[in-house]
């Protein structure tokens, strides 16, 4: 899978909280999540993004609660992947079950400035800056998980599997 | 290259002689766990599988405990929830109220936990299983739906840190005392995503029920898992729960560790954890005048055979402060028998404690001695962030049964040391 958008680039410790206020948690659908998703940095973000967008941001993207509403809002917003530094651990876990490509490469982070265009070969690692002309390699995931995240998370990845025993 | 025995543990359940850290596996665990509280959220998941049905019945297990018996409505409708698909489904296993207690208390009592075992759960503390050699993590609903349906949960293999005990413990110290101290030098975050791997000579003289204690609180680090090979203590346990075979591994002398720490138990004090961190600790000695308005002993992580009898021991021909309310929750229906045979019960009673039946309870304040603005409560539970027990004004200190006892008897955070 490749994806290609506009850069959006944020901060370190970026929480769950501020990708998705508690108060928006009664919805589980991605595309209402997506209208609030990290509203509290950016009232428009939601509205600026367009389809296939790349959220770039340093080190601990995600701590906060286990939610999985946090990638969900992503997700739902446009985003097609996130490039930071470092993922906090549940964060990490959630993105890959709902379906969200996550890569870690701190100097494609600090290269990175918004507006710029990234393509991310999620088989290979590849991450290109194209505005830049860069290219930087981010450890690519084993088979089983690029599937989780090419079917669209765990619960699709499942039925696939069912579906493959039957 | 040696390896240590979470990296074999994992190793044997992708059939292959050797894993490194960072990978990513997928591989079958042999129990599968919720609770009331996860296990309707993992249920909604699982059936919106296609066409999905529970891959083994022996290996799925929801146990009602966190806010059984039914706090409220809520509570009601979630735990019959949890009993409908156990029934529809004809799980294996299940424990009603009045038959089982805290899932980490339960599941190695009830023989279900062998060392060399994959256990993951839709709980935090699914750590605790790490005492009896196992590899045991938390995870979240849908880890859980996958796993129910697919017989499979994928994993990343952690690295490891090796916390050794050694030198001879003071009296009145367990487990809770040497995982506090260990959380006071390394930090909430100390262990983040790692395996803490417990042993040495001091680890050896404690009791399973301490060793359980130990592990409990691993995540509490922000470990993955925590983990102690078996020994002699180990397998007399496991034989007085269960006939079924099983390997024991063990690390390797030339594993690779990413950090080992040795920590000399002769110069530990017992513990207590200030509000709002786990890792927020001092000796009870150095906490100075804090005065009590609750006492809380149980919970998974000291809600055992060996805490009772330690809490008797302390509560044996006294009473409670006035001012005090203590609450004591034996672990579960066995313990809770066990301590009325023992004479625990009585002790307790004559101490003008009150006995809940088994549950979580007011660890996570549910019921049972939730807290309001500004009262203060020292618990033998193993969280005390802000709010964690009732009111966000509330406070929370943490500690063993030994002073949690001995607190409750004086309406102050004092050492047992005080009361004889
Ligand atoms: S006793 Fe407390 S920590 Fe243990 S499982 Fe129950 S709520 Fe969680």
């Amino acid at each position: 899978m490749i994806l290609e958008g506009k850069i959006w680039k944020f901060g370190r410790d970026i929480d769950t909280d501020v990708i998705i206020p508690a108060k928006y948690l009664s919805s589980y659908d991605p595309k209402e999540l997506g209208k609030h998703c990290l509203e509290s940095l950016d009232p428009d973000f939601s509205s600026k993004v367009s389809t296939g967008d790349i959220l770039v941001a340093e080190e601990n993207f995600g701590c906060g609660s286990s939610r999985e509403h946090a990638p969900l809002a992503i997700k739902g917003a446009g985003i097609s992947g996130v490039v930071a530094k470092s993922f906090a651990r549940i964060f990490f876990r959630n993105a890959i079950n709902i379906g969200l490509p996550i890569f870690e490469c701190p100097p494609a982070v600090e290269d990175a400035k918004p507006g710029d265009v990234m393509r991310v070969d999620t088989k290979s690692g590849r991450i290109t800056n194209v505005s830049l002309g860069r290219e930087f390699r981010a450890e690519p995931y084993p088979q089983f998980i690029q599937e989780i995240i090419a079917v669209g998370g765990l619960i699709k990845y499942a039925e696939k599997k069912i579906r493959k025993k039957i | 290259m040696g390896m240590t025995i979470t990296e074999k543990i994992l190793a044997a359940h992708v059939g292959r002689d050797q894993v490194r850290p960072g990978e990513f596996l997928m591989l079958g665990p042999d129990l599968i766990l919720a609770n009331d509280i996860t296990a309707p959220i993992a249920i909604c998941e699982f059936n919106e599988i296609d066409r999905a049905e529970v891959f083994d019945r022996d290996k799925v297990i929801f146990v009602p405990d966190h806010f059984t018996p039914n706090k409220d409505v809520q509570a009601a409708q979630q735990s019959k929830l949890l009993r409908e698909f156990v029934k529809e489904k004809k799980l294996t296993y299940y424990w009603e109220v009045g038959r089982g207690g805290i899932e980490h208390v339960i599941l190695p009592d009830e023989g279900l936990v062998l060392p060399g075992q994959v256990i993951i759960g839709a709980d935090s503390h699914t750590c605790t299983y790490g005492a009896l050699g196992a590899f045991s993590t938390g995870v979240g609903s849908t880890d859980v739906a996958f796993a129910m349906a697919v017989g499979e949960i994928w994993l990343r293999v952690p690295a490891t840190q090796k916390f050794i005990f050694s030198g001879k413990l003071n009296p009145w110290v367990g487990g809770k005392d040497l995982i506090l101290f260990v959380l006071g030098q390394i930090g909430v975050d100390g262990a983040l995503y790692k395996a803490m791997e417990f042993g040495g000579e001091a680890l050896k003289n404690l009791s399973q029920d301490d060793r359980f204690t130990v592990t409990n609180m691993a995540i509490e680090g922000g470990a993955k898992n925590g983990i102690i090979e078996p020994d002699e203590v180990t397998l007399e346990y496991l034989r007085s729960r269960t006939d079924r075979e099983f390997e024991v591994l063990k690390s390797d002398a030339d594993a690779t560790y990413e950090k080992i720490m040795t920590i000399d138990v002769s110069g530990i004090k017992p513990q207590v954890a200030l509000p709002h961190l786990p890792s927020n600790v001092k000796p009870v000695s150095e906490i100075g005048q804090v005065l009590l308005d609750q006492v809380v002993i149980g919970s998974c992580t000291n809600g055992r055979m060996e805490d009772l009898r330690t809490t008797a021991k302390i509560l044996k021909g006294r009473e409670v402060d006035p001012e005090v309310r203590l609450i004591i929750i034996p672990g579960s229906q066995e313990i809770f028998e066990k301590s009325l045979e023992e004479g625990l019960i009585e002790t307790f009673i004559k101490a003008k404690a009150v006995v809940s039946p088994p549950t979580c309870g007011p660890c996570l304040g549910g019921h049972m001695g939730v807290l309001a603005a500004g009262e203060k409560c020292l618990a033998t539970t193993n969280r005390n962030f802000r709010g964690r027990m009732g009111d966000p004004g509330s406070e929370v200190y943490l500690s063993g049964p030994a002073v949690a006892a001995a607190s409750a008897v004086v309406g102050r955070i004092v050492g047992p040391e005080e009361l004889f």
